[in-house]
């Protein structure tokens, strides 16, 4: 009926024959994240440094960045950054986080709209002062902590403890390149980051914990088989389920990332590297990690024992 | 799994007719829904989705209420009592200071002390006053007056915030407390962001105040500003921007606005803008009794520390009812310092700790590439979905449109509000949503494979996927849950439709899935199945 099929039989891809290759490339991956927030650093947005943000359209057709910059890097304000925002029309103001306590972004506001006049519509401005920077850094970071142990517990309460390790030893893998990603790319991190990352930490441990629960059913199933052997088997198993669900997401990103206008195109980007590298991270770190971990064999426990002969 | 209890197919058929029901009206313009609200059944559902500032357009802004400055104030009113009652009742004292939080003085005579104390004591039931060595007093407030300072600033503040901004007459605004001295203002469709800010961040506080005549605005400015009077900037600026003059006032409050019982724009004898004013009973006496004793003097009319005008008192001013002039107004202005006068003062300045304002025009944009983008990723994810499956796509692809109506549906009843990351999250459920189909789908073709019958492979493959199911997506919903008590503007809309996403998509590709597929398999009996 279909027209055509997708991985019609179960494939026999010798995965754990690539861990050594796999391993090295995450070392390497992870590796070079760290290095690079750490040299590079991460270009926070206004919501965790605070500052303000004028997104502006030229009623007149496209804006003149140059001239506007010149306006505004008189007024001394600091730094003023402008660039063209999805169309030449447009124009994003971002200026930074002004001395002189709560008050003093306001008043940038108004010295910005008065120096550039009327002929501008100002669709959006985000002004986040320094107390809330601050406070929205800590809510961010406690979100992606508490979300990773959560999930480690849940994890743990329903699988042996290797399981909880190794997915979330995955799902760092995958939150920290991300963060490396936007380090070496330098797009802005922001509020909407975090939510892509805790999303991404959702979908790695989703995506891992479909190929756990094989490999745990057939640890019952194939007595005689050697871990490695169960582990391949589970993976090939799943293989086809993985590759769709990360398509059909996939496509939907895609079209997220260009229809869903220039303030969604960041995020959508991040969810697409995050689907990519959670996906690779399930096969290729997750359960590879389980075979160096000693996983045992558990002992037939009826309650866990699936239906079925 | 083949058998399905009669009262779960009723509830899965209801569940999604409820769905269908409660989505309906997002689908048609505004004024239509409005047409049906009015000649159907009340009982039908007519909710819209509320949608976000960031796509309908408007201010979101994050208030702080500085209550410091009110207890600074209170500190300043009670030293100028010490100044005054101590040197009736004699009492001598030395280094006299005004902080922040407290007063403090030293009484020359020690023995003064106790009864230094009392007398300050008498004057603000709330402060503490603390005796030290050699006739040290310091005065401050106890920590439960300051949270009663903090709690009364706030709540008063949110009550004049709010009817400054009904008088935008703007649809639903949001004004709520947050934390112990923080205020949430949402306002939707603003048209000028910035009124509203102005608006909400004016003290607005009118006093009346004597002009000091005993001395000249250039000595004043020299330094030499007497005891008791101030120098104040005029409200109206010169063409420099700067303040237009300055005058010196005696400190001493004579009418204050809080007695005002209404405050119309309006027009004086010269044509040009002003603003009437109307006293309640206490202020008119008072101001009855001002100007019948200062007959020939000046009278500043002072607005947050800025002179508006000092016109001279030519005669006793008895009804209770005056106008301001002067300070350069426009119809604008004047308009906006009545609003603020009829809606009272607020009782501490308040701070703009965040703002987020969006435009009406990108709201609509951001409406316009979110519902492309969510079309073309379900146009591109359905034919993906049916294309790989056949027949079994086809039933997947209905669940997901199930699936759509029910978030939608439940995002409407619950009165939720639909941000733009809120449509991402759609957008990415749709992507996710097959997810639970496919497992089940592969699993059924692996039972095929290990040469079952179509029945019994569909049975074990439900069976057999549920678990799965349940543990990843359970996972998914803690960090979306995570998410949402994070708590940011517009990131808690994804969290919300990303929650309600896997919840809907569990229940219809458990629920709803399986019930076309039984069906189908009932009724057909096939020999083979094409999965």
């Amino acid at each position: 009926m279909a027209l055509f099929r997708f991985l019609n039989r179960i494939p026999h891809v010798p995965f754990l024959r690539f861990r050594r290759q796999a391993y090295t490339f995450s070392a390497l991956l992870v590796a070079a994240s760290i290095v690079a927030t750490a040299v590079l650093g991460l270009n926070f947005g206004i919501d965790f440094r605070g500052g303000i943000l004028i997104e502006v359209r030229d009623q007149s057709g496209a804006a003149d960045i140059e001239e506007m910059r010149g306006q505004l890097g008189a007024l001394g304000l600091g730094e003023v950054s402008l660039q063209e925002f999805g169309e030449p029309s447009d124009v994003l103001i971002r200026i930074q986080s002004q001395e002189g306590g709560e008050d003093a972004n306001q008043q940038a506001i108004e010295r910005v709209r008065e120096t550039l006049g009327d002929g501008y519509d100002y669709r959006r401005t985000e002004a986040v002062g320094p107390t809330v920077g601050a406070e929205l850094i800590e809510a961010g970071t406690l979100a992606v902590l508490l979300a990773i142990g959560a999930i480690l517990i849940y994890i743990w309460a329903r699988f042996e403890w290797q399981f909880g390790v190794c997915a979330v030893i995955a799902l760092l893998h995958d939150v920290i390149s991300t963060i490396g990603l936007f380090a070496i790319i330098q797009h802005e991190f922001n509020l909407a980051t975090v939510a892509a990352l805790l999303t991404i930490a959702g979908y790695s441990i989703n995506d891992t914990v479909v190929v756990f629960d094989r490999v745990r059913e057939n640890l019952r199933k194939y007595k005689r088989e050697s871990m490695p052997q169960i582990l391949e088997r589970s993976l090939n198993e799943t293989l086809s389920r993985t590759l769709m669900t990360s398509l059909t997401t996939l496509l939907a990103l895609v079209a997220l990332y260009f229809f869903g206008g220039a303030i969604i195109r960041d995020f959508a980007f991040a969810l697409i590297w995050g689907i990519v590298i959670g996906t690779y991270s399930s096969i290729f770190v997750a359960v590879p990690a389980l075979m160096q971990l000693n996983l045992r064999r558990p002992a037939d426990k009826k309650e866990e024992a699936p239906a079925g002969p | 799994m083949i058998h399905i209890a009669t009262w779960k197919r009723v509830l899965v058929i209801l569940v999604c007719v409820l769905g269908i029901v409660y989505a309906v009206p997002n689908l048609l313009p505004q004024d239509q829904v409005d047409e049906w609200s009015e000649s159907l059944p009340s009982w039908l559902p007519v909710n819209q989705i509320n949608l976000g500032l960031d796509l309908q357009g408007g201010s979101h802004l994050l208030l702080r209420v500085d209550y410091q400055s009110v207890i600074a104030e209170r500190m300043e009113g009670i030293a100028d009592e010490i100044r005054t009652q101590f040197r009736q009742e004699d009492i001598g004292f030395t280094g006299l200071e005004v902080g922040a939080d407290g007063v403090a003085l030293t009484v020359r005579d020690p023995a003064q002390a106790e009864a230094a104390a009392e007398l300050i004591r008498a004057m603000d039931e709330s402060v503490a006053v603390t005796i030290g060595e050699e006739g040290a007093l310091s005065v401050a407030y106890t920590e439960a007056a300051v949270a009663e300072v903090q709690n009364n600033s706030v709540i008063q503040s949110i009550e004049i915030i709010r009817r400054r901004i009904d008088a935008f007459g703007t649809t639903e605004p949001v004004i709520q407390r947050q934390g112990d001295d923080r205020i949430v203002v949402q306002v939707p469709g603003a048209e000028d962001p910035e009124q509203i800010k102005n608006r909400l961040t004016t003290t607005a506080r009118l006093t009346f105040h004597l002009i000091d005549q005993s001395t000249s605005v250039a000595e004043a400015q020299a330094g030499q500003v007497p005891a008791g009077s101030e120098l104040l900037p005029s409200r109206e600026l010169n063409e420099a921007g700067e303040p237009a003059g300055y005058y010196v006032v005696r400190r001493r409050v004579m009418v204050s606005g809080d007695t005002l019982t209404d405050a119309q724009p309006t027009f004086d004898q010269n044509n040009t803008p002003a603003v009437s004013f109307r006293f309640d009973s206490t202020g008119a006496r008072r101001f009855a009794d001002t100007t019948s004793e200062n007959v020939g003097g000046l009278l500043a009319i002072v607005l947050d520390d800025e002179v508006i005008s000092a016109p001279r008192i030519n005669s006793p001013i008895l009804g209770g009812q005056g106008i301001i002039e002067g300070g350069g107004f426009t119809v604008e202005s004047a308009n906006e310092l009545a609003v603020l006068l009829r809606a009272g003062a607020l009782p501490a300045d308040i701070e703009v700790l965040e703002e987020r304002t969006v435009g009406p025009g990108l709201g609509q944009d951001s409406i316009d590439a979110g519902r492309v983008a969510a079309v073309i990723g379900l146009v591109l994810v359905v034919v993906f979905i049916i294309l790989v499956y056949g027949l079994f796509g086809v039933f997947a692809v209905i669940a997901l449109a199930f699936n759509l109506a029910i978030i939608i549906a439940a995002l409407t009843a619950l009165q939720a509000t639909l941000t733009l990351p809120g449509i991402a999250g759609i957008v990415l459920t749709v992507g996710m949503a097959v997810d639970a189909n496919v497992l089940i789908f592969e699993r059924i073709r692996e039972e095929v494979r290990n040469g079952r019958s179509p029945i019994s492979a569909i049975d074990a493959g439900y069976n057999r996927a549920f678990t799965t199911i349940i543990d990843s997506n359970l996972t998914t919903l803690i960090a979306a849950i995570l998410l949402f008590s994070m708590g940011a503007g517009p990131v808690r809309g994804f969290s919300v439709t990303l929650s309600i996403g896997i919840l809907s998509s569990m229940f219809t590709a458990i629920m709803v899935t399986r019930l076309f597929v039984v069906t189908w398999l009932l009724r057909t009996r096939p020999k083979v199945l094409n999965v």
